[in-house]
Order: C-alpha cells, then sequence, then structure tokens
C-alpha cells in the first residue's frame, strides 16, 4: 500500500468513526468510560514524568545559561518551554504507549474472535461502538491531562530552582508569568487536541484492520504505536510551522 | 422469505460458491450440510451482507441486501438472530449484559424490563441464574446456548445457526438440538443450519441442501456416502 491510499484509508476512517449519528443516550456511557480509561488511567504516569520533565528542564537550562542572563529569564525559558513542547508532545507519547496499543490490542481481539461481526450482526454500528468512544474520550482527556502535566512540570522545577538554584519561586514566577503569552498555552493545547485523535485513530484503525490471529494482534499494537508516535511528531512539525513559525 | 439468488464467492482464485440459489420459506428451517472448509460460514455471512459478494444477491422478504442502504441492511438484519460458530460472546461484559445489548440499542424498555426479558430468555435456553458470569467462565456447550439466548433478544423473524452442535459434547449436541427444534415450534421462526454433522442435520432441518466445492444441491435423504 502505497502512502497515500494509507492515508486516505486512515482518515476515512476516523471519518467513518466520528461524523455519524452519535446517539448520546447510548454512546455516552461508553464516551465517559473511555475518558477514565485514558485520563484516569494515565495518570500516575503522567505525573511522574512531568515531574522528572520539570526537573531536567531547569537543571539543562540552569547548566547552559546561569550567569550569563538574570536569573528569572530560566522561569520564562522553562514554562515555554513546558508549555509549547514537552508538556504536549510527552504526554502525548506517553499516552500513545499505553493507551493507542491497549486499543488496538481490545478491538483486535474482538475483530478476530468475530465480536466485531456479531455487532454488525445484531446492527449496532461497530464505529459508533468501539472507535467513536475511544477517539472522543482521549479527545477529551488529553489535553487535560497534558494541563495537568505542564502545571506538575513547572511546579517541580520551581521548587527546585528554589531550594537547589538560589532562585527564590518570586522570581522564577515573575518570569514565569511576566513573559507568559497565550499563544503559547494555547497552541500547546490545540497541538494535544490533534495528537489525541491521531493516537485513538491509529489504535483503532490498526485494530479493526487484524486480519488472523494473536500474533497479528500483537502486530497491531506495535503498528497503533509506531504509527501514532511518527503522526505525532510530523503534526507537532507542521503546526509549529503554522501557529509558531 | 429468504431467497438466495445465484451467489457467487471467490477468494482470489479459490471458488467458496459457485451460482448458489435457493429459498428459505417461512416457518422452514433449511439445513445446508457440508464438510469443513467449504464455505457454510462464507455463505451465512454473505447473506447477511457482512462479505461482499462477487455476484448474486440475496432477498429478505423481496429486499436485496447487497443493494440495500446501511440502514437498510441494519433494518433487515434486526430481524434476524445469529449464532456465530465462535459464539461471538462479548467478552468484556457479563451474560446479562450480552443479552441485553440489542435490546439497549435497539428497544425502549426500562432497565428492570429488559432485566426480566434476559432472566425470561437465559430460562428459554436453560441456564438460569447465570446472568452474572462470564463468558470466559463458561463451558463450550454454555457459550453456545447463551449465544441462542441472545441471538433471541428481539424476538428474530429468522434464526441463524454457525454449526451449532460442532465441538460439543453428545449430552450437549442433544440438549441444543432439542433447543433448536422447541425454539422452532415456539416461535415459528424460520432459519437456516449450518453443519457437517449429519445427525444434527437430520434432527432439525425441514429440507436439507448440501454445499460442496461451491456448488449447492438439495437431498432427498441423507447417506454417509455423501461425504466421499
Ligand atoms: N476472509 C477470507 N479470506 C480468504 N479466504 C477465506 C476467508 N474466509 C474464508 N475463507 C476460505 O473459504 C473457505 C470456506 O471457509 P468457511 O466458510 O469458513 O468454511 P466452513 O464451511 O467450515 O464454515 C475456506 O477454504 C477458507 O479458507
Ligand atoms: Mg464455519
Amino acid at each position: 500500500m502505497n502512502l497515500f491510499s494509507a492515508i486516505g484509508d486512515f482518515s476515512s476512517f476516523f471519518f467513518r468513526s466520528v461524523f455519524i449519528p452519535w446517539q448520546l443516550k447510548h454512546s455516552r456511557y461508553r464516551i465517559l468510560r473511555q475518558v477514565y480509561e485514558v485520563g484516569i488511567g494515565s495518570l500516575p504516569i503522567i505525573l511522574i514524568i512531568a515531574a522528572f520533565v520539570g526537573l531536567v528542564s531547569i537543571v539543562q537550562t540552569s547548566y547552559q545559561v546561569a550567569g550569563t542572563v538574570p536569573r528569572y529569564i530560566l522561569g520564562m525559558t522553562v514554562g515555554r518551554m513546558v508549555m509549547i513542547e514537552l508538556g504536549p508532545i510527552l504526554t502525548a507519547l506517553m499516552v500513545s504507549g499505553r493507551c493507542a496499543s491497549s486499543m488496538a490490542a481490545e478491538i483486535g481481539t474482538m475483530r478476530v474472535t468475530e465480536q466485531i461481526d456479531a455487532l454488525e450482526i445484531m446492527a449496532i454500528n461497530p464505529y459508533r461502538f468501539l472507535s467513536l468512544p475511544r477517539i472522543m474520550g482521549t479527545f477529551i482527556a488529553l489535553p487535560v491531562l497534558t494541563v495537568i502535566a505542564e502545571f506538575d512540570a513547572l511546579l517541580v522545577s520551581g521548587t527546585y530552582a528554589h531550594f537547589f538554584l538560589d532562585i527564590p519561586f518570586g522570581v522564577f514566577n515573575y518570569g514565569l508569568t511576566h513573559f507568559f503569552y497565550a499563544k503559547d498555552f494555547f497552541g500547546g493545547l490545540v497541538k494535544s487536541i490533534f495528537f489525541a485523535v491521531v493516537i485513538a485513530t491509529s489504535g483503532c484503525y490498526f485494530g479493526f484492520n487484524v486480519r488472523g490471529g494473536a500474533r497479528e494482534v500483537g502486530r497491531a499494537a506495535t503498528y497503533a504505536v509506531v504509527t501514532a508516535s511518527i503522526l505525532i511528531l510530523t503534526l507537532d512539525f507542521l503546526i509549529a510551522l503554522v501557529i509558531f513559525g | 422469505m429468504i431467497r438466495i439468488e445465484s451467489l457467487s464467492k471467490t477468494f482470489d482464485s479459490l471458488v467458496v460458491l459457485d451460482d448458489v440459489s435457493f429459498c428459505i420459506d417461512d416457518g422452514n428451517l433449511v439445513v445446508v450440510l457440508g464438510p469443513s472448509g467449504t464455505g457454510k460460514s462464507v455463505l451465512l455471512k454473505s447473506m447477511l451482507g457482512l462479505l461482499p459478494v462477487d455476484n448474486g444477491e440475496v432477498l429478505f422478504d423481496g429486499k436485496s441486501i447487497q443493494k440495500a442502504s446501511d440502514s437498510e441492511t441494519y433494518n433487515i438484519r434486526k430481524q434476524v438472530g445469529f449464532v456465530f460458530q465462535g459464539t461471538a460472546l462479548f467478552d468484556s461484559m457479563n451474560v446479562g449484559e450480552n443479552i441485553a445489548l440489542p435490546l439497549r440499542e435497539h428497544t425502549t424498555l426500562s432497565s428492570k424490563a429488559i432485566r426480566e426479558r434476559v432472566c425470561s430468555l437465559l430460562e428459554v435456553v436453560g441456564m438460569e441464574g447465570k446472568a452474572k458470569m462470564y463468558p470466559q467462565l463458561l463451558s463450550g456447550g454454555m457459550k453456545r446456548l447463551v449465544a441462542v439466548a441472545r441471538a433471541l433478544a428481539l424476538d428474530p423473524k429468522y434464526l441463524f445457526y454457525d454449526e451449532p452442535t460442532t465441538g460439543l459434547d453428545p449430552i450437549m449436541t442433544d440438549k441444543v438440538v432439542d433447543l433448536v427444534q422447541n425454539l422452532k415450534k415456539k416461535y415459528t421462526n424460520s432459519g437456516i443450519v449450518v453443519t457437517h454433522d449429519l445427525s444434527t442435520a437430520k434432527a432439525v432441518g425441514d429440507q436439507i441442501y448440501m454445499l460442496k466445492k461451491g456448488k449447492i444441491a438439495k437431498l432427498a435423504k441423507i447417506e454417509k456416502e455423501l461425504y466421499d
């Protein structure tokens, strides 16, 4: 399959999953369930990862610029770095590792055990039943996770700066808030919305397209994560060009 | 009435169905007999539009499922209960939820009414009190019974059974055969049973067809030699 037909296939899968009657009365609960799975399920790992992102950012930034610029600049640099890039990207990559693979494995198993055929025969649209809730659930959960991750990272880096780098909270905070651009923050959120769509769509897409057995299910999980990761970084670049370029 | 008109289906170079035509009259249970790997499951799936066919069409009361729009296809499928060879129960849901799903999706019944309906369906198949169990914990035969209960949920006009007795012990086989016969008497639905088992075919079929090498033929009587 060439790249263009693959992209076409992937996008038509997305449209088939989302641009259908939602029947919220039935789907509501399934969407909330996915918000829970993706959001609450990923929270612990996201909190840990974000804390270390904050630590590494402040340590590296201080190593590179300490002594050459006013200290509040560290607050600004770390803040913008986290909000524009690190927060959205690392959250998305973590969630893709956790959720794209499990979506592909779960749906793939349903495919090979004919559970998707069973839905079709019961006149239940499998896209509405399986992929819509996952896409919408991730769409809701990922931006929230991203904001939490950013807050966590900045809190940890500010604390580190206060106690170990001789940069009091007030100074760090001055750099952070004085140079805060809404565009940075919301640009990061816009990215995370695109990332959410990419993660859930590739998890579901590879799951639906499993043919065969256990080995193919495993492979689908791998493809889902690899594809989601590549698309996340590609989109990151494209969106950066549009918003910040 | 379901009419199957010159249905043909090939996978690459493998001819699975070759100009297959037959008819399921109302109130009749048609058996399609054939050794495994001949295309019985493919036939059932093609009949419901789950697999695209190369040629021919399947008419449900005159409506072609091959030419139907998505929503028309779903309306036709609502009249059909399907018992899969591998049962295809949803393993993330317990027995009760499996049976309740079509009711939740397609009816406006209250949850209390749905619970009652699930209980009575489980009673029909002899699985009372198993609503809270998960499919993974059931034996093959019990899963088959639950799958029948789920297929009955919407009071279908037609029942499709894919190898209902394959892989079951003799006692369970008798139980399932009895169930198929009783359901037919009780609800007078029509349907199709595909199987490779001669005795099941004899026990439940009003008409018996043989599917072999893609061709279908009506049988007057069943003999073991047919397999050779
Ligand atoms: N999706 C498919 N792709 C390719 N070949 C298939 C597919 N489904 C079934 N077949 C082939 O069609 C033939 C009939 O299969 P099937 O209908 O499952 O047989 P059975 O009569 O045992 O139910 C088999 O040879 C099988 O390999
Ligand atoms: Mg079969």
